[in-house]
This record gives C-alpha cells, sequence and structure tokens, in this order.
C-alpha cells in the first residue's frame, strides 16, 4: 500500500490510520504527546488549586460569586457535541464516506467556534467588571488554566479547518487518514480537559 | 534525487547539515554543538575557580560573579550534556535496534535547531545587558527581582531548547516502540537502547511542569502576573515545586543514558555478556520512576513540615536499591571476564567508585535534618558534581571514544586518550573531594568570595588547581581530536573486534539508510551470536534486497527555529521599545509560514532503488 | 516501506459486516454521549440544589472521572486493539499529574 492507490470502500483498511508506518508512528507520537499534556495540564490545575480564591487583601472576586453557571453548561454542551460529531466524522472516514467525514468535521468547527465565541464573551464580561489578568494570583492561575485551555481550541479548529480546506479535493489516502484521526484524538482530549475544567473551577468554585 | 557517492565541497557540505534529516548527522550536529557549550560551560567553571582561588579576590565583581555560576549550570546541564547524550542518542540507539532512521526525521532536525537556537539566545545575553543571575535554579524571589533582561534570556532561551528536547523525547520513545527489527523483544534490546527509552519517557513527563514553571516566570515578569508575588495572594514555593518536579527527573535523564554507555562498555571490553540483564531493565525502570516521586528533597529546608519531609526522605533513600543493583551487575559483569583495559574501559573503572561516592553523599543529604546543616553549603557542590562529573562527564568522554569509529569510521588516539583520562579524573577529585570538607566547614555555595580568617583558604585553592588539572585534559582532548580528524585514518567495521550489538555490524563508512536488508534479531547480543556462529556475512537478514524509502533534506526546521528566535526577541524588548511586538509578529509568521509550507507541499521522500542497492558496497 | 504488499480487496459479505459492525459501533458512541450528557447534568444539578460541599466535592470529582474514562475508551477508542501502549503511558502521565496536584493541595498551603 502507498500512498497514491486509490482506493474503494471495499479495499479501504480497516483502520486507514495506521496501514502505514508514518501513520503508526503518527498515531503513537500522539498519544504519547497527549501524555505529555495530561501531566502540563495537571501542573496548571494544581497552581490553580493553589492559587484559588488568593489575592490582596479585600479582594472582591471570589469563585462563588464570579462565575456563572447557565454559561458554563452551556457551553459545556457545545464541546461535548463538537465531540460526538467528531466521532461520527472518524466513522464516515472508516467507511471511506470523505462528504460524511468532511461535512461532520465542519459542523464539529462550528459548534467548536460556539464554544469559543462563549469563553471570549465570558472574558470580556470578567474583565470589565475588573477581573483583570493582572488583578491578583487568583486571576492569573485562571486565566492561565482556562486561557491555556481555549488556546489548544483555537489551535484544534485551525487544524481542522486546515485539513478541511487542504484535503478539499483529494479525497481520502493512507497518508491524510492519520492526519484526520490525530486531529480527532487531540479534539476529544480537549474536551477532557474540559470536563475537569467545569468540575474543578467552575462547580467546585460556585461550591466553594 | 541522491546518488550513493557524491564529493562534496565546502558549501555542498554545509547545505547538507543544515537541512539533513538523517539521525547520524544530527548526531554529529548534537556532538558538536554540545562540545562548543561545553567548552563555554568550562571556561565559566575556571571563572568561578580563579574568583574563589584565593580570599577576598576581586577577579570578578560579585554581579559578575552570579552570572558566571548560574551560566555555568545552565550552560552544562541544558546545553552541554542533555546535548551531547542525545548526539550518542541519536547516533546509536537506531543501529542497536536495526532501524533506518529515528520515527519522525524532520522532527529529529527541528529538535536540534531549537536546542541551537535556544543555547546561542541564552547565551546572548552575555553581549546584550548581562546573564541571568538567580542560579540555574532561577528561584522565583530572586529571578522576579533581577533587574536588566538577564532572566528573560533564561526564560525564553529554556523554554525554546526545552521545546527540542521535549519533541526529540517522544521521537526516541515512537522508534524504540515501534521501529525495532524483526526478533527485538523488548528483553532483547541492548541496554543503551533501555536507557534511551527511560529517560525519553522521563522527558516525556518532566518536561511540561518545566514549562508551566518557564511561562508562569515569563507572565510574572513581563506581563504583570501574580503567581510568585505574595502580596498579591501568590506562592514563590510554586516555582520551586513545578522547578524541582521537573529538575529531579532532568538529572536521571541525565544519568540514565550514562548508565548504558557503560553497560555497553563494561560488556563489551569484558568480553562477557552483562550480567543480570533483567535486573538491570528492571532497575532502570524502577529508577525512572522513582525519580518523579523524590524533588522535594531539593526543598527540605523551605518549611514543608516533617511528615512532607519525611515521605521524600525515605523515598529518595529508595532510588539507591536499584542504583546499587546496578553497580554490582556492572562489578559482576567485569568479574571472571576477559578485560582489555582500553580509554573507554578505563573511563568505567574510574566511574564506579567517582559515582558511589557521589551517590552515598546523596544518601546522606536524604536525611533531612542533616540536609539542614548541608543545603546551600560546598557539600551540595560536591555531591552533583561527584554524580554530574563523575557519572555522566566520564561517560560522554568514554562514548566519545567508543563510538567515534561508528560515527566517523576514525579511531581517537587511545596514548592521548589515556592522557586525558588521567589529568581529567585526578583533576576532578582534587577539585570536588575537597569540596565535600569546604561543605562540613560551613562554607556556603552560591559566594563570590570568602574571608581570609575562616580556615578555608588552602581547600579552595587546591580545588582551583584541580580544575586546572581537567581543563588541560580537555585541551588533550581537543587536540586529540583535531589529529585523528587530520589524520583521517580508516578503521572499518567493528574496530574495537569483540562488538556484541547491531550498531557494530554496519558496513563502515555507515550507509546513508543504515542498513541494506533488516536484520533478524535471534537474541541478546545478537551480532555476537552471529559471531559464535561463524556467520561471515555479518547479520542473518529478515528481508530480501528491496527499494528504501528514505525522507527528503529540508530547510524548514531550520527557518521554524529562526522565526521563534526572532520573536523571542520582541518578547523579550515588549514593553521597552516600540518595535518589539512588530518583532514578535515577524518572528511567529516566519514560523507559522514554514509550517504552512511544510504542510501544503507533501514530502513523501525517495526511494533508493534496488539496482543501485546490489551495487553499493557502503558510502555517504 | 516495502511496495510488494499487496491491497486487500473484500468480498460483498465482509464488507457489509465490517459495514454493520462500525453502524452498531457508532450507536454505541451515540449512547455513550448520552450518558455524558446526562452526568454532566447531575454534575450541574447536584451544585445548583446546594448540598452540603462535602458531598458534592466528591460526587462531581468521581462523575468527571467516569466521563472522561468514557471518552477516553470510547470515543477515543483506548479500549480498542493497539492501545496497551498509549493507555500505559496515559495512566503514567495521569498517575503523575495526580500526584502533583495532591501535593500541591497538601504541601504549598498545609502540612
Amino acid at each position: 500500500m502507498d500512498f497514491n492507490t486509490k482506493y474503494t470502500p471495499q479495499s479501504w483498511p480497516e483502520h486507514p490510520e495506521q496501514a502505514t508506518m508514518e501513520g503508526k508512528n503518527k498515531f503513537l507520537g500522539f498519544w504519547l504527546f497527549l501524555g505529555g499534556e495530561t501531566v502540563l495540564f495537571a501542573s496548571l490545575f494544581a497552581t490553580y488549586l493553589a492559587l484559588k480564591n488568593k489575592g490582596p487583601s479585600g479582594m472582591e472576586f471570589s469563585t462563588e460569586t464570579l462565575f456563572e453557571l447557565p454559561l458554563v453548561f452551556v457551553m459545556t454542551m457545545l464541546l461535548l457535541t463538537s465531540s460526538l460529531t467528531s466521532v461520527y466524522a472518524m466513522y464516515h472516514m472508516k467507511n471511506h464516506n470523505f462528504k460524511g467525514m468532511q461535512t461532520w468535521l465542519a459542523i464539529t468547527v462550528l459548534l467548536g467556534l460556539g464554544f469559543l465565541g462563549l469563553e471570549i464573551y465570558e472574558f470580556y464580561h470578567y474583565v470589565h467588571i475588573g477581573f483583570t489578568y493582572n488583578q491578583s494570583a487568583f486571576s492569573s492561575a485562571f486565566f492561565t488554566l482556562v486561557g491555556t485551555h481555549g488556546l489548544h481550541v483555537v489551535i484544534g479548529l485551525v487544524w481542522i479547518i486546515l485539513l478541511l480546506i487542504r484535503n478539499a479535493k483529494r479525497g481520502f489516502s493512507l497518508y491524510n487518514a492519520p492526519k484526520y484521526y490525530t486531529a480527532s484524538l487531540y479534539w476529544h482530549f480537549i474536551d477532557v480537559v474540559w470536563v475537569f475544567i467545569f468540575t474543578v473551577v467552575y462547580l467546585m468554585g460556585v461550591v466553594g | 534525487m541522491s546518488s550513493i557517492a557524491k564529493k562534496k565541497g565546502f558549501g555542498a557540505t554545509l547545505w547538507d547539515y543544515l537541512t539533513t534529516v538523517d539521525h547520524k548527522k544530527i548526531a554529529v550536529l548534537y556532538l558538536a554543538a554540545g562540545g562548543l557549550f561545553f567548552v563555554i560551560g568550562g571556561i565559566e567553571a575556571m571563572l568561578i575557580r580563579i574568583q574563589l582561588a584565593k580570599p577576598d579576590n576581586d577577579f570578578v565583581s560579585a554581579g559578575l560573579f552570579n552570572e558566571i555560576i548560574t551560566m555555568h549550570g545552565t550552560t552544562m546541564i541544558f546545553l552541554a550534556a542533555m546535548p551531547i547524550l542525545f548526539g550518542f542518542m541519536n547516533a546509536v540507539m537506531p543501529l542497536q535496534i536495526g532501524a533506518r532512521d529515528v520515527a519522525f526525521p524532520f522532527l529529529n532536525a527541528l529538535g536540534f535547531w531549537l536546542f541551537l537556537f535556544g543555547g546561542v539566545f541564552l547565551n546572548l545575553s552575555w553581549f546584550m545587558g548581562g546573564a541571568p543571575d538567580a542560579g540555574w535554579t532561577s528561584y522565583a524571589s530572586l529571578s522576579l527581582a533581577s533587574e536588566g533582561h538577564g532572566i528573560d534570556f533564561y526564560a525564553l532561551g529554556l523554554q525554546i531548547a526545552g521545546a527540542g528536547t521535549y519533541i526529540g523525547g517522544i521521537n526516541f520513545l515512537v522508534t524504540i516502540i515501534n521501529m525495532r527489527a524483526p526478533g527485538m523483544t523488548y528483553m532483547r534490546m541492548p541496554l543503551f537502547t533501555w536507557t534511551t527509552f527511560i529517560a525519553s519517557a522521563l522527558i516525556l513527563f518532566a518536561f511540561p511542569p518545566l514549562t508551566v514553571g518557564l511561562f508562569f516566570l515569563i507572565f510574572d515578569r513581563m506581563f504583570g502576573g501574580n503567581f510568585f508575588d505574595h502580596t498579591m495572594g501568590g506562592n514563590t514555593i510554586i516555582w520551586e515545586h513545578l522547578f524541582w518536579i521537573f529538575g529531579h527527573p532532568e538529572v536521571y535523564i541525565l544519568i540514565l543514558p550514562a548508565f548504558g554507555i557503560f553497560s555497553e562498555i563494561f560488556s563489551l571490553f569484558s568480553r562477557k555478556r552483562l550480567f543480570g540483564y533483567s535486573s538491570m531493565v528492571f532497575a532502570t525502570v524502577l529508577i525512572g520512576f522513582l525519580g518523579f516521586m523524590v524533588w522535594a528533597h531539593h526543598m527540605f529546608t523551605v518549611g514543608l513540615g516533617p511528615t512532607a519531609n519525611a515521605i521524600f526522605a525515605v523515598a529518595t533513600m529508595a532510588i539507591a536499591v536499584p542504583t546499587g543493583v546496578k553497580i554490582f551487575n556492572w562489578l559482576l559483569t567485569i568479574w571472571g571476564g576477559s578485560i582489555k583495559v582500553t580509554v573507554p574501559m578505563l573511563y568505567a573503572l574510574g566511574f564506579i567508585p567517582s559515582f558511589v561516592a557521589g551517590g552515598v553523599t546523596g544518601i546522606m543529604q536524604a536525611a533531612a535534618p542533616l540536609d539542614y546543616q548541608l543545603h546551600d553549603s560546598y557539600f551540595i557542590v560536591a555531591h552533583f558534581h561527584y554524580v554530574i562529573v563523575g557519572g555522566v562527564v566520564l561517560a560522554i568522554l568514554a562514548a566519545l571514544h567508543l563510538y567515534w569509529p561508528l560515527m566517523f569510521n576514525q579511531m581517537l588516539s587511545e596514548k592521548l586518550g589515556v592522557w586525558t583520562f588521567w589529568f581529567f579524573f585526578i583533576g576532578f577529585h582534587m577539585t570536588f573531594f575537597i569540596q565535600h570538607f569546604l561543605g562540613l566547614m560551613g562554607m556556603p555555595r552560591r559566594v563570590f568570595t570568602f574571608g581570609a580568617d575562616q580556615g578555608w583558604d588552602l581547600f579552595n585553592l587546591i580545588s582551583s588547581v584541580g580544575a586546572i588539572f581537567m581543563a588541560i585534559g580537555v585541551i588533550i582532548l581537543v587536540i586529540n581530536i583535531i589529529i585523528t580528524v587530520v589524520k583521517n585514518e580508516k578503521v572499518g567495521n567493528d574496530p574495537w573486534e569483540d562488538g556484541r550489538t547491531l550498531e557494530w555490524a554496519i558496513p563502515q563508512p555507515v550507509p546513508f539508510y543504515n542498513f541494506k536488508q533488516t536484520p533478524l534479531v535471534r537474541g541478546l547480543d545478537t551480532f555476537w551470536i552471529e559471531k559464535q556462529e561463524g556467520n561471515k556475512e555479518g547479520m542473518t537478514y529478515a528481508e530480501p534486497i528491496g527499494d528504501i524509502h528514505m525522507p527528503n533534506n529540508s530547510f524548514i526546521p531550520f527557518m521554524m527555529t529562526l522565526g521563534l528566535f526572532v520573536a523571542a526577541f520582541g518578547a523579550l524588548y515588549n514593553g521597552e521599545k516600540s518595535w518589539a511586538v512588530p518583532v514578535i509578529i515577524i518572528g511567529l509568521g516566519i514560523t507559522v509560514v514554514s509550517m504552512a509550507v511544510r504542510s501544503l507541499k507533501d514530502d513523501h521522500g525517495y526511494h533508493v532503488h534496488k539496482e543501485d542497492l546490489m551495487n553499493d558496497k557502503g558510502g555517504k | 516501506m516495502s511496495h510488494d504488499a499487496h491491497v486487500y480487496v473484500k468480498s460483498q459479505t465482509e464488507y457489509e459486516y465490517a459495514r454493520k459492525k462500525r453502524r452498531e459501533s457508532m450507536r454505541g458512541q451515540v449512547t455513550t454521549f448520552g450518558i455524558m450528557i446526562f452526568l454532566t447534568l447531575i454534575s450541574f444539578s447536584t451544585v445548583i440544589a446546594g448540598f452540603s460541599m462535602y458531598f458534592i466535592l466528591p460526587v462531581i470529582l468521581l462523575l468527571a472521572s467516569v466521563q472522561v474514562v468514557l471518552q477516553l475508551y470510547y470515543f477515543m477508542h483506548m479500549s480498542e486493539k493497539n492501545h496497551n501502549v498509549p493507555a500505559f503511558f496515559l495512566y503514567v502521565g495521569a498517575f503523575f499529574g495526580f500526584v502533583f496536584i495532591i501535593t500541591f493541595l497538601t504541601i504549598v498551603w498545609w502540612g
């Protein structure tokens, strides 16, 4: 099998993303990268938990009063659904249905953009009321943790959009299958991190 | 695209090295750059010892001294030891597992350029307002208060270089997991490959906390963050935790490949297989794992409390057990073997007592109550130089001799090698043994001078004289290298005559595709097995000769890194100079455009055809 | 990489079987998604309902962990073959992360 072979749904390999040495390497390399990212986010979480609610004396911001759960709930639903749509996209890739995959990846991007829009609105609101990056240790830690996640969302969206545009005229090959698969893995990982963010930052924050 | 034998001019060779994705050439780049930084770090060490040779000295000012000790530590660990070890891992590991290159050759090149540019950026601080001066550990309160841009050079430079190391770590892991030759199970891998594997896993998990810590430092210094500022609710201890969560595994990242090199040396030059292979593997894994559980032993005096201190003290002492297992296994490898005392073997024999001495002082420090007395004294300096110089540097010098013929088809002079060894070894003990006593006598570390009336004068002088001996040793080594390169006497394959592992089975000079046919591995020390059976061919092969798929060279890694380098200058002067933000944008733009070129222009490599391979007897 | 490896064309039966299996697997994914939504709803509800902090904290952390496990094993295919090594490294990373977080919680402020 090589990169120029034309496949049909009947001849498309069962696991196209791992059907070549390059694909296997990318698959494993990316999972390892996610293992490292786990430790990265753990360090950010650890710092946030240590600096939660800590600020100059008389600070008026605290997790109990700052966060708005309805907004966070909607953001969570958007991101969670986008995770499902990316699974759908991979399903279509396995079935050698290029149009199907592109469609569901596009929907994933739209949902991701929705999430991002709401997060930008949330941050804008905080800055507006004086809860800026420099306000306290708590604010620095919050914006760094949640902002790093947001940055990862941006990178994920750019990645998927570029894949969609770049490969629009090319269809499937064993060369781009691993690229779609790893982008999808990345997108799921972002959702995994978000599950911990909404639990540890927002839910635990509101509870106190 | 590439013919088998080509005569190259200087320009063509330069371009070849600037664009190479070949692990063997990248190894040479790492060795050269790492060697250069080793010399720079060594000069910094000489300056330190000159300043401390006599009391109340004013050879350098206090501020400059702080910069020198900071750069000495940072350079030696990040820019000399790690890259040189990476060089050997790049040169040897793929050959040891029968692979044709690493899993991601392009990323391999990128990792190198990131290291080089990060190191250059850091060292530019000398000429641009002053080097960092808060120690290689850059503790947050001091580093936040440091005036000038030194610390910013530190944070940005290490962030860039660290990214390179991280990429390299993932690369080695995937290579070892996915690309071993048929028949090479995990338990048939040579020890150097095992230690590369575990060290790479340590890199994967240890560098993210450093990344986070450095970002916090950058944000606090340059963007008004409050992570470490207690008046704003921050906590300076967070830096220490993050730094040492990285820093302790880092020293195991340094020592494990060194252990791997010595395992190869002891076995090769005793003409005997490594004693207790399984326990060596298990010990390596255990050391790697435990290395993550002990970081707070660098923080005993910070006020974590007796419970925390006790837990970390016990965990630290536990690491001595697998390390001891390895020492005994090496000794038992030599025992009863047919020993050939070559230069690598000399280093290995010198390593045993030196590293054990460093290890036992480590165990002494692991007892938290004693560490209250020893912390920040010269005893600590003595300890870590004993394990790093006595462990890592001796391994690097040994590996240089051992693998020089593999990498360059030449042999370094044994005679000059012996001179280097003795000058360096004697100088090393002279410098650092005496420092144990200085520490016990109360001399603190990181002091730019000391008073004349404390009884420290003689020992400091002896310590400085030892440094001169080490310098002479290194100079002899440089002369050795120059003479060998100029003479250019070819030695052919298996020059040590007793090679047991796959890297010695390859023809010399090593073909750019490594193995014409992927070898079939039939057991541990697989080349030895073939030799014992009288296989004149060299190795049994796992496939017939066929087309070989090789990656293309690329200038993009260089460009991507150049972009980051440029952007770092913008970040450095952000807020001070009007051109800062445009420079950041231009720099990041260069990086992003390079990445786009890489993604948009498919590069599937090229094929070396069967017919050319049949005719090829080996060549670059 | 050898180019002699041949392309395997599935027979009609094999092809339809593979498609059926994938369809069923996709339905399982949608079910998993439903469970995740449900878990999220419960988490948010417990917080809004105003139970005691000592009840809520372990419950929402547990629900988050379950959701992450579902995400990893089903959405990210960690339950399928060939995932032993990635799973191992992810677990090690998660373990170290957990140790760091516990340390920061206990040592940075208390102890």
